[in-house]
């Protein structure tokens, strides 16, 4: 599926709870979910600065596209992560580069997150998008 | 005291957040501002707001007389025994930078400063920076599992090189109320001086700085239900002459010319510049609200609400409360097993309660727990038992959630 699609589903499946704390509930399941990054990757090196929590993300290249693996030691953290692995995860990583992140905006998750945690999933993506140009690069 | 009078002072504490009524339990972070300080504010903006000190005008004049005046309330709210001792900053932080700025002056290679291990980073950073400016050392007063400090260890640590103490009044990340009289007595034994963060302490405690002899003592108008961006620095007027000022600029000089300026008399000699005038203003009236209310029956209310949500709060599975002081104030920082802090916290927001997590700017105390960072529940004269009431269902809610 394509990023875009994916994140379609997502709005749509945000849109059908009646408040955030159906939508929390529901992250928290995203949470657990979480593909896992291995203990051996859970070092500063891979640790997103700018959260509350502490997160860590991992890339690697099957074939021509990047999968990541990610953990939290906060569960609703995990869910945003989860989300985030759910668009960008098993994409080619131009697609990752290009892709517009609106469906953040859209969800409304922004707005329903503390500040330090609004930063916190920014940095994410930054990061994802990192990995992403890290990538190309080395595919050409 | 009448509680439902108390909170009609207040228009915030009637607002909604979530779609669910507020419940305000970040009172360590900033008090809430009861229409009484509201008006005086708006007062100021509408009737006389003016430059202070050097009008020839009407205006300039009023304000003058209102600032002056809050001077003298805040004054007489801490005993301090002149006027001019109270130095108008715009917070605690303010405050103490400005001591350890000048307080190089007095300090050579070697020399040492004594800090508790309950501080806050304001009150860390600014002493190691003077340290590495100064080669001064930094000497730390342990703390015990209770968040205690190890009062035994603070007497071995005084030495005839010891030149400052600083600890603060009351903990912001546990609440515990420390032995202040003491820790300024021993301090003075060995001819140190003493500076005390009174922050959290003052909206609990009034303070008298004639009893407590102390030499500096610090406070911010926003924890005692005035505005941000106002505080003071007291300090002993010795002290204060000695001290260098702070920052250069209009209102601190008494003469200047291009070879050599004088610095104008105290307390100006550390306001340069235009101060925050209606803050300082605001800052007295809100003592004045306190005060009519009454700090006696403030604290004996706020032991009530301690115990009621410490009870409550426990029966909760897996909870455990950090900082179990004999003497603390309405402070609650706790955790539950299993549980990141800013997960609990994020769920009760959702329902409308305000709490603190995270290290709450004291990261040496939660590496002593070996936590990432605590709930904190902090509670004011204004809030309720229904209101921890709701506070130990959402941590319920929130951990039937989470787990």
């Amino acid at each position: 599926m394509t990023i875009e699609k994916i994140q379609e589903e997502i709005i749509d499946e945000f849109s059908m709870f009646e408040d955030w704390m159906q939508r929390y509930e529901y992250m928290i399941d995203l949470g657990k979910s979480l593909p896992l990054i291995e203990e051996e990757y859970k070092t500063d090196d891979h640790i997103i600065k700018g959260c509350q929590s502490k997160v860590w993300v991992h890339a690697k290249l099957q074939e021509d596209k990047l999968v990541f693996t990610a953990d939290s030691d906060a569960i609703i953290t995990k869910g945003i992560i989860a989300i985030l692995i759910r668009v960008f995860s098993n994409q080619k990583p131009q697609d990752i580069i290009d892709a517009n992140t609106n469906f953040i905006d859209e969800i409304g998750l922004k707005e329903h997150l503390s500040p330090t945690r609004a930063n916190g999933l920014v940095s994410m993506i930054k990061q994802i998008k990192l990995y992403a140009v890290a990538y190309q690069t080395q595919l050409k | 005291m009448n509680i439902t009078a108390i909170r009609k002072d207040f228009p915030i504490l009637h607002r909604e957040v979530n779609g669910k009524p507020l419940v305000y339990f970040d009172n360590a972070a900033t008090s809430q501002t009861p229409q009484q300080v509201i008006d005086v504010i708006v007062d100021y903006y509408q009737n006389y707001n003016a430059n202070i000190h050097r009008g020839v005008h009407a205006l300039s004049q009023e304000a003058t007389d209102k600032y002056e005046q809050a001077r003298v309330t805040i004054q007489k709210h801490f005993n301090i025994a002149k006027s001019h001792e109270v130095i108008f900053t715009s917070g605690t932080t303010h405050s103490i930078n400005m001591v350890a700025n000048g307080f190089g002056a007095f300090l050579s290679v070697g020399d040492e400063i004594v800090v508790s291990a309950l501080e806050h980073h304001s009150n860390i950073v600014p002493w190691q920076m003077l340290c590495e400016r100064t080669g001064a050392i930094l000497k730390v007063i342990p703390m015990n599992l209770e968040g205690e400090l190890v009062m035994e260890t603070y007497k071995e640590l005084l030495t005839n090189k010891t030149k400052l103490v600083f600890c603060n009044h009351v903990s912001n990340a546990l609440g515990t109320v420390n032995p202040v009289e003491t820790i300024i007595q021993e301090a003075h034994k060995v001819g140190a001086a003493v500076l005390i963060d009174g922050a959290q302490a003052a909206p609990h405690i009034k303070a008298d700085m004639q009893a407590l002899d102390v030499d500096f003592y610090t406070v911010s108008a926003h924890k005692v239900c005035g505005p941000t961006g106002a505080g003071m620095l007291y300090g002993k007027e010795e002290w204060l002459k000695k001290l260098p000022p702070y920052q250069g600029g209009g209102e601190m000089i008494a003469e200047v010319t291009f070879e050599k300026t004088t610095y104008a008399d105290l307390p100006h000699k550390f306001e340069a510049g235009t101060p925050n005038i209606c803050g300082g203003i605001a800052f007295a009236a809100a003592l004045d609200y306190m005060n009519v209310i009454g700090f006696k029956d403030i604290a004996t209310y706020e032991e009530e609400l301690l115990e009621y949500a410490t009870e409550k709060l426990l029966t909760i599975d897996g909870l455990k409360i950090y900082g179990t002081a004999t003497n603390k104030t309405a402070v609650i920082s706790f955790n539950i097993e299993g549980l990141h802090p800013y997960d609990i916290g994020s769920i009760l927001d959702k329902l409308g309660i305000a709490v603190r997590t995270g290290h709450h700017c004291a990261q040496p105390i939660m590496e002593f727990f070996n936590i990432p960072g605590t709930v904190r529940a902090s509670f004011s004269f204004y809030n309720t038992k229904e209101e921890i009431d709701a506070l130990v269902m959402g941590v319920e809610r929130a951990r039937n959630m989470l787990l």
